[in-house]
């Protein structure tokens, strides 16, 4: 089973969890700028943030034969502190990084005014770097947030082909569906979705557009659950064909509308410096 | 496999030739040659414009120190170099890297060794080795010990530098200033190394083996073979 996770934090994950995803499959990802439990009060906390994302966590993650790339912008949660707003003006740095694949995660938590400039603002922002999107739906309110975040999509006018609208369950993968977006689906321990209720949507909508995460982060989560889904598919009778299509080419085909996708299969190539294999001794920690 | 070697010290003249010599494509070269042009008319478009050079140029190895994509953007800086103050040069320097990934960051640490941008910076870009130093990204750490190290690092830092690259797993070869800046103290520290290394059941790597002090001996090198470590390539 080849696996690529569209949705996680790893920024919050120990080396033994790159080793445990390498050893079940997990051969690339990407990880979303999110935030970070602890609130940020300054456009430095951010930089500093998106530094990692395209510098060290990848490095990391290299380190296990995992491709790394990531997705940048300001959050819906702390778009509404006045003190973070100015991480808009060094987003146009970050989005025209290679390692950049889309803009995310984006979309509302509150619902709040100064959530829809930004979300409106970041749509833009995606237009001009021609990057697919990364859409965050509200765990409250969820699907009032979500017919919301839908409207301001087609209102954009970005492809809904560009768009992802994540973490769906029961209630509003539907519109979703409709709507022609992608359809993200987050799979945790207790919350959100988890792999027998996955299948069971898999099994009414089919495999078709659908990307499939754990979203593991800071939280109780579990950086296993794409592989989990992946066994709970087969065990339900889907192909391993099926698995392959919405565990890895799904995701392959979503953000590889970025054209920065670097997924040539040369993972060893994450075990050497520029062609020549270094690491000896002491690895870098 | 071939060895890559460290990027000696070259002329803005010799990088740009290089650079439009081996960059094949006709649409990299004409899409280079249009950003140089914007850079140098409006040097703050630097920001979007670096980040996106490896898309289109591409990431092949020039030669056996260069990639295209470093060479490119060493290029665009060492352009600015002629047209900038130092001030505006070590500022627009100092903006690109420390807002690169690590490919970025690497072709500005690159970028050092060009004659015209070393001597229109002079001291001021030893912050940026600093920090790549800071780093544990061994690639970053060897393209930190190019020339402009060579010159600027002063010995603690030299030293640290070195004994990293060791702990880290860079090869020695790739630090331009050895052997000629070991000293006694480096031979010291590097032994010292090694003997933690042995105590603990670990192999000493080998390149470390010419600058080891004997025991009894702790004044100067043992080694007097130094000179290998630039001949290989």
């Amino acid at each position: 089973m080849r696996i690529f996770d569209p949705h996680i934090h790893m920024t919050s994950r120990t080396t033994d969890d790159y080793a445990a995803m390498r050893a079940h499959g997990v051969r690339a990802l990407v990880e979303p700028a999110f935030w970070l439990g602890q609130p940020r009060t300054n456009v430095g906390s951010f930089t500093d943030y998106f530094d990692s994302l395209i510098g060290w966590e990848p490095f990391r993650a290299s380190q296990f034969g995992i491709r790394h790339h990531c997705t940048i912008a300001l959050n819906p949660k702390e778009a509404n502190d006045p003190r973070c707003r100015g991480v808009l003006e060094v987003l146009p740095r970050y989005l025209a990084k290679d390692g950049v694949v889309a803009v995310g995660e984006v979309g509302y938590d509150s619902m709040t005014p100064e959530e829809d400039e930004v979300f409106a603002a970041q749509l833009e922002l995606a237009q001009r770097f021609e990057l697919p999107v990364l859409v965050h739906t509200p765990h409250r309110d969820k699907a009032i947030g979500t017919a919301r975040t839908l409207d301001v999509v087609r209102e954009s006018g970005l492809d809904p082909a560009m768009v992802v609208v994540d973490h769906l369950n029961e209630v509003t993968v539907g519109a979703v569906a409709d709507s022609g977006c992608w359809l993200g689906f987050s799979i945790y321990p207790d919350t959100k979705m988890d792999p027998d209720r996955m299948v069971a949507i898999l099994t009414e909508h089919g495999t078709e557009r659908v990307l499939v995460n754990s979203a593991a982060d800071w939280g109780k989560s579990d950086p296993l659950r794409t592989y989990a889904t992946g066994q709970a598919m087969l065990a339900a009778g889907f192909t391993d064909d099926d698995v392959d299509q919405v565990l890895w080419r799904n995701p392959v085909a979503f953000y590889g509308q970025s054209g920065r996708l670097v997924l040539e299969d040369d993972s060893e190539v994450a075990e050497t410096f520029e062609g020549n294999s270094i690491l000896r001794g002491a690895r870098a920690s | 496999m071939s060895e890559l070697r460290q990027s000696r010290a070259c002329t803005r003249e010799w990088l740009v030739e290089q650079v439009a010599l081996r960059l094949a494509p006709a649409a990299a070269r004409t899409w280079l040659q249009q950003r140089r042009d914007e850079v140098v008319a409006r040097p703050e478009l630097l920001g979007e414009i670096f980040p996106a050079v490896a898309r289109h140029v591409g990431r092949d190895r020039l030669d056996d120190s260069w990639t295209v994509d470093e060479a490119a953007r060493a290029m665009l800086l060492a352009v600015l170099a002629t047209t900038l103050t130092a001030e505006d040069l070590s500022t627009t320097l100092a903006a690109v890297y420390h807002y690169g990934d690590a490919a970025e960051k690497r072709a500005v640490l690159r970028a050092l060794a060009v004659e015209e941008v070393a001597i229109a910076l002079g001291a001021r870009a030893v912050p940026l080795l600093a920090d790549a130093i800071r780093t544990n990204d061994q690639r970053l750490l060897a393209a930190a010990l190019g020339p402009y190290a060579t010159a600027h690092l002063d010995d603690a830092a030299f030293r640290q530098a070195v004994l990293k690259c060791v702990f880290t797993g860079v090869p020695l070869t790739l630090v331009d200033g050895l052997p000629e800046r070991a000293d006694a103290e480096l031979g010291r520290m590097m032994t010292d190394f090694a003997a933690e290394r042995t105590a603990a059941g670990r192999p000493v790597p080998d390149d470390i083996q010419s600058y080891l002090v004997a025991e009894g001996n702790q004044n100067g090198l043992v080694a007097d073979d130094n000179q290998s470590y630039r001949q290989e390539s």
